[in-house]
């Protein structure tokens, strides 16, 4: 992050006086496995995004779009609970930028 | 009028929880805290106090409640002892972390194993570095006068922290003693209002409670905490003061009997320090030794020079650790040698009253004429003793 960080006499004691600022962290970050979804054989069927404990399965009417990195951890339940096994768990640094293109968030036919 | 009223500890605590009137109380019974608030429960059925009581299931769950709820903005108590306090470990961090101005008795009781519910301080000397104040009562005139003072002290704008008022099991807790009691008005005027600068149910203003803070920041919070626990030294004096004049009884870090003459003083915490007292007068008429008694009432934040120079006079010291930490040896022996630094004045540790094992005057007469010993020696040897054990 190249935010200035704030010194102690800015801080409030024990609090932080804004609401939702742990969506500014990138907790995808912390990811060794990324999720490749087959989205040839993806039914739809919200599995993932049900388990998905971090929100990081992007949907938009019924249809799964992709996956969320700023927030997905590589924990792999989605992979483990997709009826259809369509997602495959891929060492993240031997995910190519295509492979990363592919799975981000988009509209699917 | 102030009134004088025959009361346990844990009456007289319940009495000050009754006049403090907190918006939330959620506690779980624990022996030998029960009977508080067993009591305060029946303010709570009477209609004596406005408070909301909840019932929880653990003591972890009791101390997760009062969090949730002053981080609503609400003024909330609780109260436990040893294995109660134990369970609650991982939520004291969470409460001074949150900066939450939670007030709890503390009565003290010592933790298993072997299963024991009598007293000594291994449980709040255990939570010695949990951010939390700690004061100590010598009776219960003190535990009622420190509970209320707690709220004063903890809900300070400069401090923000939780505070705990201990008092010793069984021995203050279930003993009868007459005590002073302000008028329920009086008392109110004293703790006055509390308010909170962010709440948590503030829906117009959303802040974040319990943060995640790393690398980047936890380190802050926690200068934030030192700083107020530094900034509590002067808010302790300043409220004890106050309330010195409010009620007659002036309270400090410290109460110092006949240390000013003394050849050898004896330091400790709690009930004992009554009974040292009397044991300091008895050898000073038999056997012509000038003794004195340094009482430890704040333990947390610690007065080190306050007490260097309170001792600085005497030519032998005991102190007096009712808990050990193994290894090491007795807390307060440790943190008075600390506070002592430089000092060539022999020092022993006298560790008694494990698992309420009396100490009865004899005993403390006893430290004396040792201390005695010592001084005359000029070196302390054996340097930890243990009083009233079978080797």
């Amino acid at each position: 992050m190249s935010k200035k960080l704030m010194t102690k006499s800015e801080m409030m004691p024990g609090t932080v006086t804004e609401a939702g600022s742990a969506a500014a962290l990138n907790t995808g970050a912390w990811r060794t496995y990324a999720p490749l979804t087959d989205f040839e054989k993806c039914t739809d069927c919200m599995i993932c995004w049900v388990y998905c404990p971090d929100s990081a399965i992007a949907v938009k009417e019924r249809k799964k779009l992709g996956t969320d990195f700023q927030y997905c951890k590589g924990c792999g339940i989605c992979a483990v609970e997709c009826p259809v096994d369509c997602i495959e768990m891929k060492l993240d640094s031997d995910v190519t930028e295509a492979e990363m293109e592919s799975e981000k968030p988009q509209p699917r036919g | 009028m102030p009134e004088r009223v025959a009361k346990t500890g844990n009456d007289a605590a319940a009495y000050a929880l009754k006049q403090i009137n907190p918006d939330v109380v959620a506690a779980y019974p624990i022996t030998p805290q029960t009977e508080l608030m067993h009591k305060f429960a029946e303010y709570v059925a009477d209609g004596d106090v406005d408070t909301e009581f909840v019932q929880v299931e653990s003591e972890h769950s009791a101390m997760s409640a009062v969090v949730g709820a002053s981080l609503a903005g609400a003024r909330c108590c609780t109260a436990t002892s040893s294995a109660g306090l134990a369970l609650m470990w991982e939520i004291l961090y969470v409460a001074s972390g949150s900066r939450c101005p939670i007030v709890m008795p503390l009565v003290n009781r010592a933790l298993s194993s072997p299963i024991n519910i009598h007293c000594d301080h291994s449980d709040s000397m255990g939570a010695r570095d949990s951010g939390w104040l700690q004061l100590y009562a010598e009776n219960s005139q003190e535990a009622y006068d420190n509970v209320l003072q707690a709220v004063r002290i903890a809900e300070h704008p400069d401090v923000m922290l939780p505070t705990m008022a201990t008092l010793d099991g069984f021995i203050l807790s279930h003993t009868i003693e007459a005590l002073e009691v302000n008028e329920d008005d009086v008392a109110k005027e004293f703790i006055g209002e509390y308010k909170r600068d962010y709440s948590l149910i503030d829906v117009e203003n959303p802040s974040t409670f319990g943060p995640l803070a790393l690398q980047n920041y936890y380190f802050e919070y926690k200068k934030q905490q030192i700083d107020a626990m530094d900034a509590a030294r002067d808010v302790v004096l300043e409220v004890g003061r106050e309330y010195g004049e409010l009620t007659g009884r002036d309270y400090g870090f410290l109460d110092s009997y006949k240390c000013e003459d003394a050849d050898v003083i004896m330091v400790g915490l709690g009930s004992t320090m009554g009974t040292a007292k009397e044991a300091a007068d008895r050898v000073r008429s038999e056997n012509g030794i000038a003794a004195g008694v340094l009482k430890v009432r704040c333990f947390r934040p610690f007065p080190a020079s306050e007490i260097a120079d309170a001792l600085s006079g005497a030519s032998a010291i005991g102190v007096m650790d009712r808990s050990v930490s193994f290894g090491l040896g007795g807390p307060l022996y440790h943190e008075v040698r600390s506070a002592m630094y430089g000092s060539q004045t022999p020092t022993a540790d006298f560790i008694y009253g494990l698992g309420g094992r009396d100490i009865p005057l004899g005993d403390l007469k006893d430290i004396f004429v040792q201390l005695d010993e010592i001084r005359k020696e000029g070196k302390a040897e054996p340097d930890v003793r243990y009083v009233g054990l079978r080797e």
